[in-house]
């Protein structure tokens, strides 16, 4: 008797994951312990594990389907032994069956009825009718794209003089003279539909949650950073012959555990009942965000106030690798008390960032800015940082956010206080 | 230095070979006793006499074997084909022997021969007396294949082929005969194999051959009257061995080529120039490479529509236009 792989929930959010490639086929000996597929869930990209030995005797779910927690994927069972797509627990809706025999359709569970939230799982979407792409291939002569590889100019944004619109080597000397030569006169992008990834759609769920239910206030400062910055810089260049590296961020990221540890009042959690509460978190777990593709996902430092700068560093960069890579574990992204957003890097001077729940605040934090600053009544050169504290006023009211405001400034002013 | 027609340069190269030495020997149809049908060998047989200026039977594939037979010997003979058109009464003996002799031979054996004649259309003498076969000879790996535009080459050329070890077609053209051109008193060789920039430009090449080089030269003109342009003109000489670097050079300065000839198009020469062109200057096009050629059709025998059909300089023109 043939054993069948389930869709497994992979983490606590999950409803359905994205089958995204097989590992094996079909006829393929199995081991327990092998890796049978990659999984996309809300949150990241993993391995399925099998815990049977055997044989692959039978994919139902082909790579790129959408599949609901509980529906079958695989049977492994021994060679040449067929093998039937079980039924759901509970019948598929009607409007499922008319779907013409797909190579191996699972069976769709309903969706349950304990998890209101989530969207029902519906097939995917065939994709949605494009118009045929109104440039298409961009008509330039060999010579000309040579040329703009040289020159670094981006023939997409060129309008050809040559027979029939191609772009020539005149348009490319005109392009390089000229700025305006590099301005676009095409259609922006393809008029088209497209449907949203798992991770795209829990941030869009997530967040109208959070910016909905969550009643936020933001309070800012700004800190001196001239000092940070050069601490920074004579601990890197001792550094360096290890090869590690401190970033700003490592900075913040210490300093906002040892912030939360003095006003421990912002290390809480609201929790919604009949009877409300407010969770005290006993350890400061901070998380940061991290830009991935399509979305952005916030993995967590654990313990982080028991952590020192260079410990966290180095988590922080390998959970950073992690999770655009999308092999983030759900314990290595979820259980955060607090969050940082860091959008320095990009060049924002500030910003207020959407609470994580169940976070009670949020930093956002901005790029130092070189700027007169007024020291004992005179004008100096300062290098300022800009720092923003979306806070849940459910939990946090304004005197505790400027506290732990208050702390922080104190620890970056002074971020020899963070190395010991 | 003397002005002479290119008829008049053909007979002064044949001529100076006859005389420079005693195994050059012309043979054809009325070469001799009527100076030839278009008067090339005119006063030769008077000169040179009849052991070495021959009077033949209208036998392509007679005569033409007869001179690759007195060629495979040490003769050098020079061989009149009143047309080129008449090549293929004598194609077993022009593509099938002379071209392999040498090497079926193990390189024993070579086929000194040159065979000449005129080769064109745009005369009113219908199809089958108009027909340019330099694509199809210049296919045969063993030949050389060449087609001069006036009479200072035509002259340098043709006392090369006749020098040349291999067989050497040579083709002509009776509307260049009267063609005239600057010529040199003193001696002087074409090496085979070497294009020639006929006029220096910047913004498209023209490579042609033939008659067809003058039609482009003659277009060249008509762009930089009318549109400003500086068109290059690169005469290839010689089909095969052909003169890439020549013709890449030019495609490198100009970066656009449009290739002419009065062939039909299909399998023509362009389409190998084409073949060579992408192959080794790709990334220096600056446009498709095109072509102007006779219209695919056989030569058209109403006079009016024959001038159409092959490339003339407004046609040339045009087709440069549409590249720039």
């Amino acid at each position: 008797m043939a054993q069948i792989i389930d869709m497994p929930k992979l983490s606590d959010t999950m409803t359905e994951g994205v089958l995204v490639k097989w590992l094996k086929k079909e006829g393929d000996a199995v081991k327990s312990g092998d890796m049978l597929a990659e999984v996309e869930t809300d949150k990241a990209t993993m391995e399925l594990e099998s815990f049977f030995d055997g044989t692959l005797v039978k994919i139902f779910a082909p790579a790129g389907s959408k599949v609901s927690i509980g529906a079958p994927l695989a049977a492994i069972g021994k060679a040449g032994e067929t093998v039937e797509a079980p039924a759901a627990q509970t019948p598929p809706p009607a409007a499922e069956k008319k779907s013409a025999p797909a190579p191996a359709p699972a069976a769709p569970p309903p969706a349950k009825a304990a998890a209101p939230s989530a969207a029902p799982a519906a097939p995917a979407p065939p994709p949605a009718p494009t118009s045929a792409p109104l440039g298409g291939r961009i008509r330039i002569s060999p010579l000309a794209k040579k040329l703009a590889v040289q020159k670094d100019i981006d023939p997409a944004y060129l309008t050809g003089s040559g027979p029939g619109g191609r772009i020539v080597r005149a348009d490319i000397l005109a392009a390089e003279k000229s700025p305006q030569g590099r301005l676009h006169t095409g259609p922006v992008q393809d008029d088209e539909l497209v449907p949203v990834s798992n991770v795209r759609s829990i941030i869009a769920r997530r967040l109208v949650e959070s910016k909905t239910q969550i009643p936020h206030f933001y309070l800012e400062v700004e800190v001196d950073a001239g000092p940070l910055l050069e601490l920074r810089a004579r601990l890197n260049a001792s550094l360096e012959k290890d090869g590690a590296k401190l970033s700003v961020n490592d900075f913040i990221l210490k300093a906002c555990a040892e912030a939360l540890c003095r006003v421990p009042a912002v290390n809480c959690s609201w929790e919604a009942s009949a009877q409300p509460a407010i969770r005290h978190h006993s350890a400061a777990h901070v998380s940061f965000a991290v830009a991935i593709d399509d979305g952005l996902i916030t993995p967590v430092i654990r313990d982080t106030n028991s952590k020192s700068i260079l410990v966290i560093s180095n988590e922080a960069r390998q959970l950073a690798k992690l999770a655009k890579d999308k092999k983030l574990k759900p314990d290595q992204f979820t259980g955060g008390t607090f969050c940082v957003s860091n959008l320095g890097m990009m060049g924002i001077e500030r910003f207020s960032a959407i609470i994580n729940p169940p976070n009670a605040a949020i930093l956002a934090v901005g790029t130092t800015v070189a700027k007169p600053v007024v020291e004992d009544g005179a004008i100096v050169p300062g290098q300022r940082m800009s720092l923003t504290l979306s806070c849940d006023h459910r939990v946090v009211d304004g005197a505790t956010g400027a506290q732990f405001l208050a702390a922080l400034r104190e620890l970056l002013e002074k971020p020899a206080l963070l190395i010991f | 230095m003397p002005v002479i027609s290119y008829r008049e340069a053909i007979n002064q190269a044949l001529a100076e070979e006859l005389e420079r030495d005693p195994n050059v020997v012309l043979m054809g149809e009325e070469v001799g006793q009527f100076d030839g049908a278009y008067k090339v060998t005119e006063g030769l047989l008077a000169r040179f006499g009849p052991r070495r200026v021959m009077d033949t039977p209208i036998s392509e594939a007679g005569f033409i074997g007869a001179g690759i037979g007195a060629s495979m010997l040490g003769i050098r003979p020079v061989m009149e084909l009143m047309f080129w058109s008449f090549y293929s009464v004598a194609f077993d003996q022009v593509l099938n022997n002379a071209a392999n002799v040498r090497y079926m031979s193990g390189g024993l054996i070579n086929v000194p021969i040159v065979i000449r004649g005129p080769a064109n259309g745009g005369t009113n003498v219908g199809a089958t007396h108009s027909h340019t076969p330099e694509n199809v000879c210049a296919a045969h790996p063993g030949v050389k294949v060449v087609c001069p535009a006036t009479a200072y080459d035509a002259k340098g050329l043709l006392k090369s082929a006749i020098r040349d070890n291999d067989p050497v077609f040579f083709m002509e053209n009776t509307i260049l005969y009267n063609e005239k051109g600057e010529v040199p008193a003193e001696e002087y060789l074409i090496p085979l194999g070497s294009a020639d920039v006929k006029r220096q430009g910047t913004d498209l090449t023209i490579v042609a051959y033939g008659r067809a080089v003058i039609n482009s030269l003659k277009a060249a003109e008509l762009l930089e009257a009318e549109h400003d342009l500086s068109v290059e003109v690169v005469d290839l000489r010689s089909i095969r061995p052909l003169d890439e670097e020549t013709v890449l050079a030019s495609v490198r300065k100009t970066h656009r080529v449009l290739l002419v000839e009065e062939n039909k198009p299909f399998c023509g020469v362009g389409a190998q120039l084409s073949y060579i062109i992408q192959s080794k200057a790709f990334d220096d096009l600056d446009a498709p490479i095109k072509r102007v050629s006779a219209i695919d059709a056989p030569a058209i025998y109403s006079k009016p529509l024959e001038d159409e059909q092959l490339p003339n300089p407004q046609r040339i023109r045009n087709a440069a236009l549409a590249m720039l």
